[in-house]
């Protein structure tokens, strides 16, 4: 109870100014800064083994299935979005899914959630079906990063309260500690130094990251990314995908919607392919980008990869 | 004819009046926005009998001029069901007035609030949904602080309505501004000067709209949600 009114006497919306920096916290941001010399420009340093290293093959096999979809059916009013779907995610792999936009990818990502509701099938996570609502489902939630291709990131609270939001209220961590976390992950994504800013005086770049850090914060099991690197600048895509891929790395669950065919072949260990609300081919990323079994498939890398 | 001269003997009697207006859409003013709060948070739960609920409750109260809503406070439950908050008659026709002027208020207060949640991107609540707020948490935390902010400009035009809508409590029984003004044009030693009289009135409304006014605007401006 006393952790939780610990972050009432700042007041949620309304009367801070957006320029003004709350002094309590410059200091950590501070510290941290100086400490370890975290440069937002650059993006993290997550991937110094060289990014030559072909995909690692640890948790292909190996890892026990974290989410499973069994017959998942979905339909947006006539239109039939998801058929039949079957996909089995092991605990540790990255899965990239690709395939023609319309196809039902987005969808298929956001179900595994339940921000989209399902019609029919079942949506196992570590074992357990998806709660139809209310705390059970939040629950669940908590355990499943989500990363948007708008970032989302809360605009009215800083990166540091964007963070820490979720461990405080609904993890029921401390603050303190919450913001100690906080601020290694906003290091470790390399905006350290922007800790007391507000969404919209970052970068999309590092608006990405920290949406990253805010799921990360909540230590879930998986980690969904809804085209995570689609609504940014060319530029600034890579310093996305280098934390994504130290993240896969360190042996995070990923599925990640993409089309970013790079880091499909850096950091996944399957490829699934999709169109028209089907699962056309699962494949490891160099069989599909090389030799893809389905003319589907070939006929949409013919068309991405020629330029 | 614009000799203010019956203005000025009356002053006394009317600043009294204008300070029961400022008490009652002082009142008002914090209780319609507890309403209105609450039953835009009816209006968007997922429950659809919270929803049928804000819904109904909007659009019965919001459709019914204010006059009868007072008129139904002041007569209907004060006087004939004996409803009292207290045994002090000006003392129960306040609160009378203000619960009325409040419910009516709040369903206007409701409706602005609700345009500011649509003007949020629905990836907000689905980012505090992600992260495994629930529902009320992230109404609380998330939406309604956007919200709020988005519909200060607004919010201050629904409070310059309701201050001028204190002056319907006179039919329900409460001694504000107009009823003092109407009590003093009504004197018999009254003869002349009605002109000046309404517009020194009117002048003291515009000194409690007119700021209010500007209050909100210049707080809109400050406390915008950059995007």
């Amino acid at each position: 109870m006393i952790t939780l009114r610990h972050g009432e006497p700042r007041p949620t919306w309304g009367f801070v100014i957006v320029s003004v920096p709350r002094g309590n916290f410059r200091a950590v941001a501070h510290d941290v800064k100086s400490d370890r010399m975290t440069d937002s420009e650059g993006g993290p340093d997550l991937t110094k083994d060289g990014p030559g290293d072909s995909a690692p093959e640890r948790g292909a096999e190996g890892g026990r299935p974290l989410v499973v979809a069994e017959n998942v059916n979905k339909h947006f009013g006539e239109l039939h979005v998801l058929r039949d779907i079957n996909l089995t995610v092991n605990s540790g792999e990255v899965v990239v899914v690709i395939g023609p936009s319309g196809g039902g990818k987005s969808t298929l990502c956001r179900s595994i959630n339940r921000l989209e509701p399902i019609d029919s099938g079942k949506i196992l996570v570590d074992g357990k079906e998806l709660p139809k609502e209310g705390k059970d489902l939040a629950k669940l939630r908590a355990d499943v990063g989500m990363v948007f291709q708008s970032f989302n990131l809360f605009a009215h609270k800083t990166i540091l309260d964007n963070v820490t939001l979720g461990p405080i209220k609904v993890r029921k961590q401390g603050k303190q500690e919450s913001e100690k976390h906080a601020m290694e992950l906003l290091d470790r994504v390399g905006i350290a130094n922007q800790a007391q800013k507000y969404p919209a005086q970052l970068s999309g770049g590092q608006q990405q990251r920290a949406a990253i850090a805010r799921s990360l914060a909540m230590r879930p099991k998986v980690m969904l990314f809804d085209e995570p690197t689609s609504a940014l600048d060319p530029e600034m895509v890579n310093e996305v995908l280098d934390v994504m891929t130290g993240l896969a790395r360190e042996g995070m669950t990923m599925i990640v919607v993409t089309h970013e065919m790079g880091f499909a072949r850096r950091a996944a260990q399957k490829v699934v392919f999709m169109a028209d609300g089907q699962i056309v081919e699962e494949n490891t990323p160099n069989e599909f980008f090389t030799n893809a079994r389905t003319d589907r498939a070939k006929d949409f890398l013919s068309k991405i990869l020629t330029h | 004819m614009f000799d203010f001269t019956p203005f000025f003997e009356n002053s006394g009697e009317i600043l009294r009046g204008f300070w029961a207006t400022l008490r009652l859409a002082g009142a008002a003013a914090v209780l319609s926005l507890i309403i209105g709060t609450v039953m835009v948070s009816f209006r968007v739960a997922p429950v659809p009998v919270m929803r049928k609920f804000g819904t109904g409750y909007v659009n019965i109260v919001r459709n019914t001029p204010l006059t009868l809503v007072l008129l139904m406070c002041s007569l209907g439950l004060n006087d004939i069901l004996a409803l009292k908050f207290s045994s002090v008659s000006s003392t129960t026709y306040y609160w009378w007035a203000v619960v009325g002027l409040s419910a009516y208020t709040g369903a206007f207060v409701c409706e602005t609030l609700r345009s500011g949640i649509n003007t949020i991107p629905l990836g907000q609540a689905e980012a505090a949904r992600s992260i495994g707020l629930t529902f009320t948490q992230s109404l609380r935390m998330i939406i309604l602080p956007q919200a709020f902010r988005s519909i200060i400009a607004p919010m201050g035009s629904v409070l310059i309505a309701m201050i001028k809508n204190t002056t319907v409590a006179a039919a329900a029984s409460y001694g504000e501004v107009a009823l003092v003004t109407k009590t003093i044009v009504d004197k018999p030693t009254f003869s002349d000067g009605v002109i000046p009289l309404f517009l020194g009135v009117a002048i003291g409304f515009l000194i409690l709209t007119l700021p209010t006014g500007y209050f909100f605007g210049w707080l809109a401006k400050r406390m915008a949600v950059a995007r």
